[in-house]
């Protein structure tokens, strides 16, 4: 019998599994049971770029494409970018089209990190910052954003985090779990931190088209910014394109330069007939992506008064499509609370602290469902709660 | 288009707390808006969108080209009013191209169609000629899809 356990890399091994997989693995295995528990867009990918990508299969667009992405592509997400930002990147240096904003993230990291090197980990957060800083033997700190700041990263909090081996920030805003924004007075303090220091960031900006109430600004529209960060962004989230797996990251020459190589070594090319949808995704969609805003907005509303209503506390998300009411107030754990309401009422969400230990006390409950499902979900809760 | 008429289009059945909610505005703003919009004739009723083909199997529906001789003082509306008063016409619209007028009908079935048609529309003072089109099969109406579309193929949860 081979001992495998054995040969596996320790870093490897020592990998955390994400604490959602359980609540997957539970959920599944029951029936009829209603979730508010992903992290995806209901709606369909819109028509048109579903057609495009029939088209491209049609007329034979099968083969890999340049590393950095097909060169039209990276003229539209430039294009794109100085649309939203008006900060330019030259498409032919500075843009990489990636295997969804995961390998963009994931690219940045191990391009940047050497064994030592902090990393700072802004959390509550998406799942997959720090395993990857591990793997890269850096050492992820996190910076526990609070909710009577709305879960935004105070400059204080940041300046009190910064050490001399601190390499990296990673800013996920909008943020998945707490659906809380940075304002630009919020990233002007936090830029002010960081101006003439060698920290660069990393700013996850995948759902920068989901905002509410508030244009998104993004950090490298402040001065001296553009120069220190690496922007990632992607279709999956704006277009409800998470199947396509395409993303893209934007930053300076020398930091694509070498981005570039872990990409052209690990990856080749992103998937090519997915590369031709998100041409037509950038050009045309602009009104399908504002549809699918407003919709979002109007369940955030409904959903946020509903919770708070049956007596969960709950933060007003201004961005991507989650909230994350406290649940404290039960008494119970975050697992113990999903545990109970999966298996007594039948609802899947996921416990805050499987998006980093300061989550604990907190649900994540995930809008991205017809009103309809909502308001069921949400009867079943509030019989949970009583 | 208003958000608050949005949201009635794909739904009518919210209530006006929930719409209010939706919307940014207290129920009562919601209910006082609505018989705004009802005054005014903006909203005109409310109806749900019924599958016929599944709600009764043997109904049928016509779409039908009308050709007419427009009056000279009323134009196309005269006619146009003769024929929506007919209980079995859902809808009538007067369209540029070759014809002029487009009727639609629901009936029990073929015959009672036909029977409206010869009797009733073509024998009307100014009706020149119809063309009538049998629905065979409807794929998609007020923006909803009569076939069920894949489920929700998600995950029960995923990061
Ligand atoms: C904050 C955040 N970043 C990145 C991703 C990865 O998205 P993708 O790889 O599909 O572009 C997700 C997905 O849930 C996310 O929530």
């Amino acid at each position: 019998m081979i001992d495998y356990d054995k040969l596996i890399a320790k870093k490897c091994r020592e990998m955390k599994p994400s604490g959602i997989r359980k609540f997957f693995d539970l959920a599944n295995a029951m029936e009829g049971v209603i979730s508010l528990g992903v992290g995806e867009p209901d709606f369909q990918t819109p028509w048109n770029v579903r057609h495009a990508a029939i088209t491209a299969l049609e007329k034979g667009k099968t083969k890999y494409t340049a590393n950095s992405g097909l060169s039209e592509l990276r003229r539209a997400i430039s294009a794109k970018t100085e649309r939203d930002t008006g900060v330019h990147y030259d498409p032919d240096s500075e843009i990489i089209v990636t295997v969804g904003g995961s390998e963009g993230i994931d690219i940045a990291i191990r391009s940047l990190i050497d064994p030592g090197d902090e990393v700072l980990v802004v959390e509550p957060c998406f799942v997959c910052y720090s395993p990857i800083v591990s793997l890269c033997g850096g050492v992820p700190v996190p910076i526990t954003t609070r909710a009577q700041d709305r879960f935004r990263l105070t400059a204080e909090q940041l300046k009190a985090a910064i050490t001399p081996k601190t390499k990296v920030l990673i800013l996920p805003f909008p943020n998945n779990p707490t659906g809380a924004v940075m304002e630009r007075e919020d990233l002007e303090a936090v830029a002010e931190v960081l101006r003439g220091t060698d920290i660069l960031v990393l700013t996850d900006e995948i759902y920068s088209a989901l905002t509410y109430g508030i244009k998104h600004f993004s950090i490298i529209q402040l001065p001296g910014m553009r120069e220190r960060t690496i922007y990632v962004n992607g279709f999956s989230k704006a277009y409800s394109m998470t199947g396509w797996r395409l993303g893209y990251i934007c930053a300076p020459q020398p930091l694509v330069k070498q981005m570039l190589k872990i990409h052209q070594y690990g990856i080749m090319s992103s998937p090519t007939i997915s590369q031709y949808a998100a041409i037509e995704a950038l050009e045309e969609c602009d009104a399908d992506v504002e549809k699918m805003r407003r919709e979002y907005d109007q369940r955030r509303r409904y959903l946020v008064n509903a919770l708070n209503s049956i007596g969960l506390d709950c933060f007003e998300p201004q961005g991507a499509f989650y909230v994350f009411p406290s649940i404290k107030s039960t008494g119970l754990s975050s697992e113990e609370f999903c545990e109970k309401l999966l298996y007594e009422h039948s609802v899947a969400v996921v416990p805050g602290n499987a998006f980093g230990e300061c989550g604990e006390g907190y649900i994540r409950i995930s809008y991205a469902y017809s009103i309809a499902h909502i308001k069921t979900a949400v009867q079943r809760i509030k019989e949970f709660v009583g | 288009m208003d958000a608050l008429l949005e949201l009635l289009k794909s739904n009518a059945r919210l209530s006006n707390e929930e719409l209010g909610v939706m919307t940014g505005m207290t129920g009562k703003e919601v209910a006082d808006k609505i018989a705004a919009y009802e005054k005014a004739g903006i909203i005109k009723g409310y109806t749900a969108v019924i599958n016929d083909e599944l709600a009764d199997k043997n109904a049928v529906t016509a779409f039908i080209e009308v050709n007419v001789t427009p009056k000279a003082d009323f134009g196309f509306d005269d006619i146009a009013r003769t024929i929506m008063r007919f209980d079995e016409v859902d809808s009538v619209t007067l369209m540029s191209g070759s014809f002029d007028l487009a009727v639609t009908l629901s009936g029990s079935d073929y015959k009672e169609i036909a029977l409206f048609v010869a009797r009733r529309l073509s024998t009307l003072e100014g009706v020149v000629a119809t063309k009538t089109h049998f629905v065979l099969k409807r794929f998609k109406e007020s923006g909803l899809f009569m076939e069920d579309e894949s489920a929700d193929e998600r995950g029960m949860v995923s990061p």
